[in-house]
């Protein structure tokens, strides 16, 4: 059952990944003839989507069987689910708008979204006490979904911001933009990394002495750049070319270093190689095909991805969690971190919605906040966990 | 000076209406901005029409979007703040916070220390910004709701000609048939009225209120967070339980009576490193991951006139308590918490001459209640002159730390029938002290140990308002955000019809409408003029 469902999220990986090349054939920067080979391949990329999703369902369900609790309890589990929902919000939205620049950026977020998930340990792990509830499925799933729907903004945004700032000298705007490419780089950077890393069997170990005098090992899966602070190689292979500094004291924080720098320079070599191919910026390039958008379509997009997302998120990521904080922890607050961060996503949106409507926040300026808003969101599920450890550190 | 806006149609507006509430004129500058003025259909708002006494002031301070905005950000940024280090409350309860923070966190930890950020979620000041943001709340939605409610109560018709010409949605001199539209509209679920040859279709109205109706579930949530400060609506106590032992429940005591509960057995379980299902998880990992956090406990109750302690206890239930599983009763919670396992509860020891080795008597101490003297028999007997459960020397005086006997220390009197005087001994943990000339000694024999539970006795009044709050506030976003509200207006005009719509969100959405309405009429459509603009 377990090999049956780690085949199925290959397959669904692979299906979007064919499914985002339909759609990236839909968009022409002619201005002639748009309509019929633009609506075909569309049409074909939204099958091929809907496909991957019902694949990666069956991941889902034969993962549970495997299981017996959702999968949703580990960094890994969740990371996959939350990129499944974005298929899904980008499903539900598509067939709303149809607008097929969507699908080219969308699922290509979602394919690093679950990219992303593989790199996290894979066992299936049994659940500890306190996420043995049934209003802990319920409140993460529906979170994951709330988020995957507030993330289909980001991309309506992104398309949006491609394909309307002002490329033809260097602003303030485009240098942002580049920066928001440049993260998405990073993360396949790291990506690539890992997978080659990984299927070459590299490993390094150094030991340390932990903060309360105990010895601890530091594994690397990568070459190491960042030694832990006065620490001795035991296996290794590469480096390291400097310690971390001491003030560092987190178990693994040396490791989360390594990780980090690996994929600042990932990303700027992926980056300066495409700048290199192309000439000019990545979001000038890509901007002549977007030519066809209707930005008003777009913003429209992205403001709805916000109002259908943002209820959902309230309930699954602050009342159900509320209601299962209540059930596990004896009380419905308790200002954990992810909470926290949970608050913030809400009263972020909260005041888009509020810029939007009362201040008339449309079009750039909205997208960015959408940009800002996906931010929010990421560093919740991922730095929080991995950098502010708190009662949801499931790892 | 503020007077009353007398419109061509002789309707008597109040100061700072942007469109006649009767005829529908735009007046001056709200043609510029339709659809801004539509926002709360051109009526006369509080905070836009008095600015004199200080009243007037705050009131426009507070109804602002602007200051809401500003409020959330600055709850935003201060939330955020607070997830640098963490809380007071996560750290170790052993240490003091203010050598805690620069210990582990240097510097900055130690001006977040002094700044008081490690208790920032109840400090006085982020308190104060959450009731701001309820009066901003209260204030801003009064300001509008009011109003437009009044207005959207009593819409006309027939639109003045000025209205429907700067609507985002309008088309001009339409050739079509009011009938057929109206069937056509019908079916589309707009509810229509007719007057003079004029039309006025519309849809989603309760959508409106939605905004007004989350606003009140938030108050009465915040308000029901607050209540939590005032005495006897919270109770939230700590109660530790060793297997066996039965304790007055804290926190339930009330006029018919008092609860007790027996902590009849704690259990402990991991999971089997074996286990097929999470072999390779397990495996992994080098602590054991734990399964299960139980308490079997039997819940007591006092008849209501018995004093505390006193009186009959009855059983009322039992029952298991596990982490996501607490026991319930009345309007209490009992929830697993945290445990201590195998805490010393009893020693026992021997009393052995010392020259033959030979023991003469063996007797336990009770660590919990120990007893004075322990008689052996034969003229033998053992007094507990002094005893320290959690033993520690300070300036070489034996102390103790608390009652919990984690590290007992005794000084034993030991008499036998052929001693004089009372032979001392101090006796603790790999460290007995023996007097010069002693004959005897007392030597450790065993222990025993039990299992503790910790359970939170809970009790939370705040919770039904908090619930009310929270589900009025889905309702209201839900009403708000995925219904919107659609109105078309047709008016018959001597060169054919004017046709214009207006959304208070969702363009796109109406513009379907239209486009239906087109199909099945063979009517223009209207032209969408900010998206011609942009274009
Ligand atoms: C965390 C706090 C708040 C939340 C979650 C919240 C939520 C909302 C939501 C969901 C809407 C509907 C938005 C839309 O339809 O696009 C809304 C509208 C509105 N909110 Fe808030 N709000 C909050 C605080 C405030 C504050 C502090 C003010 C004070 C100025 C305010 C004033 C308004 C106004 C004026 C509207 C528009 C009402 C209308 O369309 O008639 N809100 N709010």
């Amino acid at each position: 059952m377990a090999q049956l469902s780690s085949t199925l999220l290959y397959a669904a990986f692979i299906t979007y990944l064919i499914g985002t090349l339909f759609f990236a054939m839909s968009l022409s920067d002619k201005k002639e003839k748009v309509a019929s080979y633009s609506k075909r391949w569309g049409r074909i990329g939204y099958i091929t989507s809907i496909v991957g999703f019902a694949l990666q369902l069956g991941y889902f369900f034969t993962r549970w069987a495997a299981s017996g609790h959702a999968p949703v309890s580990n960094l890994f589990e969740f990371t996959t689910f939350f990129g499944m929902m974005m298929v899904f919000a980008f499903i539900i939205l598509y067939g709303i708008y149809k607008t097929n620049a969507l699908g080219v950026f969308a699922m290509p977020i979602a394919l690093l979204v679950i990219a992303y998930a593989g790199m996290f340990p894979k066992d299936i792990s049994p659940l500890i006490p306190a996420l043995k509830s049934d209003w802990l499925k319920i409140h993460v799933t529906t979170a994951a979904l709330g988020e995957g729907i507030l993330a289909i903004s980001f991309a309506a945004g992104l398309i949006y911001l491609i394909g309307t700032v002002k490329q033809e000298k260097s602003t303030r705007e485009t240098k942002w933009l580049e920066g928001v490419l440049y993260c998405l780089l990073c993360v396949l950077g790291f990506i690539i990394l890992s997978v080659t890393f990984k299927s070459a069997g590299y490993e390094a170990v150094y030991s340390f002495t932990g903060k309360n005098g105990n010895e601890l090992e530091a594994v690397y899966q990568l070459p190491v750049i960042s030694a832990p602070a006065d620490s001795a190689e035991v296996q290794g292979g590469f480096g390291p070319l400097f310690e971390a500094p001491a003030w560092m004291k987190g178990e693994n924080a040396a490791v989360k270093l390594n990780t980090m720098i690996w994929s600042l320079l990932s990303g700027g070599i992926l980056y300066g190689l495409l700048r290199l191919i192309l000439r000019k910026r990545l979001a000038a390039a890509i901007q002549p095909k977007l030519r066809n958008i209707n930005p008003e379509l777009l913003d429209e997009i992205s403001y709805r991805s916000v109002a259908i997302g943002f209820p959902v998120f309230t309930l699954g990521a602050l009342i159900f969690a509320m209601i299962w904080a209540h059930e596990a922890w004896n009380r419905y607050w308790g200002w954990d971190p992810k909470e926290v961060w949970a608050l913030i996503t809400f009263l972020f949106y909260a005041a888009y919605l509020h810029l939007r409507l009362s201040r008339g926040w449309h079009g750039t300026k909205s997208a960015w906040l959408c940009v800002l808003g996906f931010v929010i969101i990421m560093f919740n599920l991922i730095a929080v966990n991995l950098v502010v450890a708190g009662l949801h550190s499931y790892a | 000076m503020e007077k009353t806006i007398i419109c061509e149609c002789g309707h008597h507006n109040p100061p700072g209406t942007l469109i006649c509430q009767s005829c529908g004129k735009p007046f001056a500058d709200a043609k510029e901005n339709m659809e801004a003025s539509m926002r709360y259909e051109g009526t006369a708002r509080r905070s836009q029409t008095y600015n004199r006494t200080a009243v007037d002031k705050i009131w426009n301070f507070f109804s602002s979007v602007k200051v809401g905005i500003w409020i959330i950000v600055v709850i935003l940024v201060a939330a955020a703040i607070g997830t640098i280090f963490p809380q007071e409350m996560y750290i170790p309860q052993n240490v003091d916070p203010a050598s805690h923070y620069e210990s582990e966190y240097g510097n900055l930890g130690k001006i977040y220390f002094l700044l008081g950020f490690h208790n920032l979620y109840g400090s006085w000041w982020f308190i104060v910004l959450l009731g701001m943001l309820a009066l901003s709340i209260i204030v801003a939605s009064i300001d509008r709701g009011v109003p437009l409610y009044k207005s959207l109560k009593r819409q006309k018709v027939i639109r003045h000609d000025q209205f429907l010409k700067h609507q985002r949605l309008f088309a001009q001199d339409v050739k079509g048939d009011l009938g057929t539209m109206k069937i056509a509209l019908k079916e589309q679920n707009y509810k229509i009225r007719e007057e003079n040859g004029s039309l006025f279709a519309e849809k989603g109205r309760f959508s409106r209120w939605g905004p007004y109706v989350n606003h009140v579930g938030l108050v009465i949530f915040l308000a029901g967070a607050m209540l939590r400060f005032f005495p006897g609506m919270y109770v939230e106590e700590v109660l530790w339980l060793r297997e066996g032992d039965t304790a007055a429940i804290p926190g339930t005591l009330s006029e018919d009576g008092q609860y007790y509960l027996k902590n009849e057995k704690f259990i402990l379980e991991f999971y089997d490193k074996n286990d097929e299902q999470f072999k390779d998880a397990l495996q992994n990992t080098s602590n054991p991951v734990p399964k299960n956090f139980q308490t079997n406990a039997v819940l007591y109750k006092s008849d209501s006139n018995g004093t505390i302690g006193a009186g009959e206890i009855k059983k009322v239930k039992e029952g298991k308590i596990q982490v996501n599983k607490p026991l319930k009763f009345d309007s209490f919670s009992l929830y697993q918490t945290d445990f201590k396992m195998d805490e010393l509860n009893a020693m026992s020891f021997s009393l052995v001459e010392k020259e033959s080795q030979k023991k003469v008597g063996a007797f336990e101490v009770d660590l919990i209640n120990p007893k004075k003297k322990y008689d052996l028999g034969n003229g033998y007997s053992v007094n507990l002159g002094k005893y320290y459960p959690n033993y520690f020397l300070e300036d070489g005086e034996p102390k103790t730390k608390n009652n919990v006997p984690d590290n007992p220390a005794f000084v034993f009197e030991m008499i036998s029938p052929e001693s004089t005087k009372k032979e001392k001994a101090f006796v603790a943990i790999k460290n007995n002290i023996e007097m010069e000339g002693n004959r005897y000694k007392v030597e450790f024999a065993g222990i025993k140990t039990k299992n503790l539970t910790a359970l939170t006795v809970r009790k939370d009044h705040t919770l039904p308002i908090v619930s009310l709050g929270g589900i009025i506030f889905m309702i209201g976003v839900v009403q708000g955000l995925y219904w919107n509200h659609r109105r078309i207006w047709i008016k018959e005009k001597e060169g054919g019809l004017w046709i214009a719509a207006h959304t208070n969100k969702n363009w796109f959405g109406i513009k379907k409408d239209l486009q239906k309405l087109s199909d099945k009429t063979g009517i223009v459509m209207p032209e969408d003029r900010t998206a011609a603009k942009t274009a």
